[in-house]
């Protein structure tokens, strides 16, 4: 089912990307983004595996430093952050990896009160106790608590990364293909997440990912991103009615590995 | 400097020779940000102390079992040169002058390399290649103070100590096989034994075990935070861990012992 979009104050911009570019050597991964993301908005990150979709929400979030142009956050510049503002401005942003990047070393509940108690040093026990059970309620994995993250399922990993990043109430999410490697059925239950994530928190998000069903069910707007450009920006119906060869053959390939209900 | 020169296909004087400068450049700055981090607020003491539980505690086992065999293989060899001279009641000295000035520092910094300083590079490995490193730095946490300097300032705190340990476990091995040779007592066998070791013996000997701790978590460390290419290079970081420390512990020794010798002589 495709996502009704949410109402959406165009004058609110979280972020704010301008001719930006990024190389690696001589990959030139990057070639002048430009986007606008407002506050409340679900913005979908389409393209194919390799078109620099992760590499463009590492620099957002400032795990990479951009070559050219603009990178604007949360109203910071990016570009000319000290690192006591990048400190701050990080816990307003929360970042779902790919694998989830759960640290093995530790236990679930770990895993989640570690960025409460680097960050939030006047909190008491028990009050870091309530928010790891809060948020793991949320995304229904309560009890994994004392578990390790090498037991739970590549779905359950997922929840416990995006419940990870909520625990700090962030401003806007990041998130990194989030239904990689997942079946239909818990890359519904991821989807269905991003949504409660959105309307439970208010968050902006982006979302990187190449799957046409999680563009449909959780983008209020979609970036079509081929060879480092957004070669289209708009509602999901908008792309999919395009006839721009580029975004056909991404939907024909999407066909060809069995997304049936995405068939134009 | 290095995009540069990759890009335009150039090199200031060979593929490999800017490799490794540039390798050394990026260690140079590696200690750099050590010495800034462990120096500046806020520390990690906890962290601190977890990892010297990690580095000490759970090294005991194989350090004892270690410096306990090295005490008793290095009094069986010795007697019989000693025992041509009729020289046998000088074991306990040559044991403790061999254990406390030279065994004990090497043999245990040659057992946390294996141990400790394989774990640091692969663990840390296993985090990059994971992106938990990644996921620390996002939610605001400095991984470099959290997970290196850490680790670098336990293992310099507490190879010295492993290394005293492993002195008086070596000592203690070494008592009962000349107890059971020639029935000497635990008082006669130490009073003997320190008659030639002063405190001189045991700083360069403490001095030398800092060195090498800090070698071994630099080592370890530098591997892991900065390994590359997947599962591949996660072994690649813990088998040069292992690789590079010993080597420099054998070229720190020699270094060590050298400028003390020539102090002594001088």
């Amino acid at each position: 089912m495709i996502k009704q979009p949410v109402h959406i104050d165009e004058s609110d911009v979280v972020i704010r990307l301008r001719s930006l570019e990024k190389s690696f050597g001589n990959l030139h991964v990057l070639r002048g983004i430009d986007l606008d993301v407002h506050k409340g908005e679900n913005v979908v990150v389409l393209g194919r595996s390799g078109t620099g979709k992760s590499v463009l929400i590492k620099i957002i979030s400032g795990l990479l430093k951009a070559d050219a142009g603009e990178v604007w956050v949360l109203g910071e510049d990016m570009n000319a952050i000290n690192p006591k503002s990048l400190r701050a401005l990080r816990l307003k942003i929360g970042f779902s990896f790919q694998n989830s990047a759960l640290y093995d070393s530790m236990t679930i509940k770990e895993n989640l009160e570690f960025p409460l108690v680097r960050n939030k040093k006047h909190l008491t026990r028990k009050e870091i106790n309530l928010a790891v059970e809060k948020v793991l309620d949320d995304v229904g994995l309560l009890q994994t608590l004392r578990q390790m993250p090498a037991e739970l399922s590549g779905g359950q990993r997922k929840r416990v990364g995006i419940a990870r990043t909520l625990i700090l109430q962030p401003e806007i999410m990041l998130y990194d293909e989030p239904t990689a490697g997942l079946d239909p059925i818990t890359s519904t239950d991821i989807n269905n997440l991003i949504n409660e994530v959105q309307q439970q928190y208010g968050t902006s998000s982006i979302i990187i990912t190449h799957d046409l069903t999680c563009a449909k069910t959780t983008g209020d707007r979609i970036a079509m991103m081929v060879e480092g450009r957004f070669i289209q920006q708009g509602s999901f119906e908008t792309i999919f009615e395009s006839n721009d060869p580029t975004v056909t053959s991404f939907y024909q390939y999407n066909f060809i590995n069995g997304d049936e209900t995405n068939q134009k | 400097m290095s995009k540069e020169l990759k890009t335009s296909g150039k090199y200031l004087l060979s593929a490999r020779a800017d490799k490794f400068f540039l390798s050394l450049y990026q260690v140079y700055r590696f200690l750099l940000l050590f010495f800034k981090e462990a120096l500046l607020p806020p520390y990690e003491w906890k962290e601190v102390i977890r990892q010297c539980y990690n580095v000490g505690y759970k090294s005991l086992p194989l350090i004892s079992l270690t410096g306990f065999i090295t005490g008793i293989v290095f009094t069986k060899q010795s007697r019989p040169s000693l025992a041509e001279f009729g020289a046998t009641s000088w074991l306990p000295s040559l044991i403790a002058i061999a254990i406390i000035r030279a065994l004990a520092p090497l043999v245990t910094a040659l057992i946390a390399a294996g141990k400790v300083g394989s774990n640091m590079g692969a663990e840390l490995g296993s985090m990059r290649v994971t992106e938990q490193i990644d996921a620390m730095e996002v939610s605001a946490t400095n991984p470099f103070k959290f997970l290196v300097v850490t680790r670098i300032q336990a293992t310099t705190l507490m190879i010295p100590i492993l290394m005293m340990y492993t002195a008086f476990v070596g000592l203690i091995g070494s008592y009962l096989n000349i107890h059971a040779n020639e029935l000497t007592s635990f008082k006669a066998f130490f009073q003997s034994a320190f008659v030639t070791i002063t405190f001189r013996d045991f700083f360069i000997s403490s001095l030398k075990a800092l060195v090498y701790g800090f070698t071994i978590g630099a080592t370890g460390c530098f591997q892991g935070y900065y390994a590359t290419q997947g599962t591949q290079g996660v072994g690649r970081a813990a088998n040069w861990a292992v690789v590079v420390s010993m080597f420099l512990i054998f070229v720190e020794e020699i270094t060590i012992v050298q400028i003390f010798n020539s102090i002594r002589t001088g």
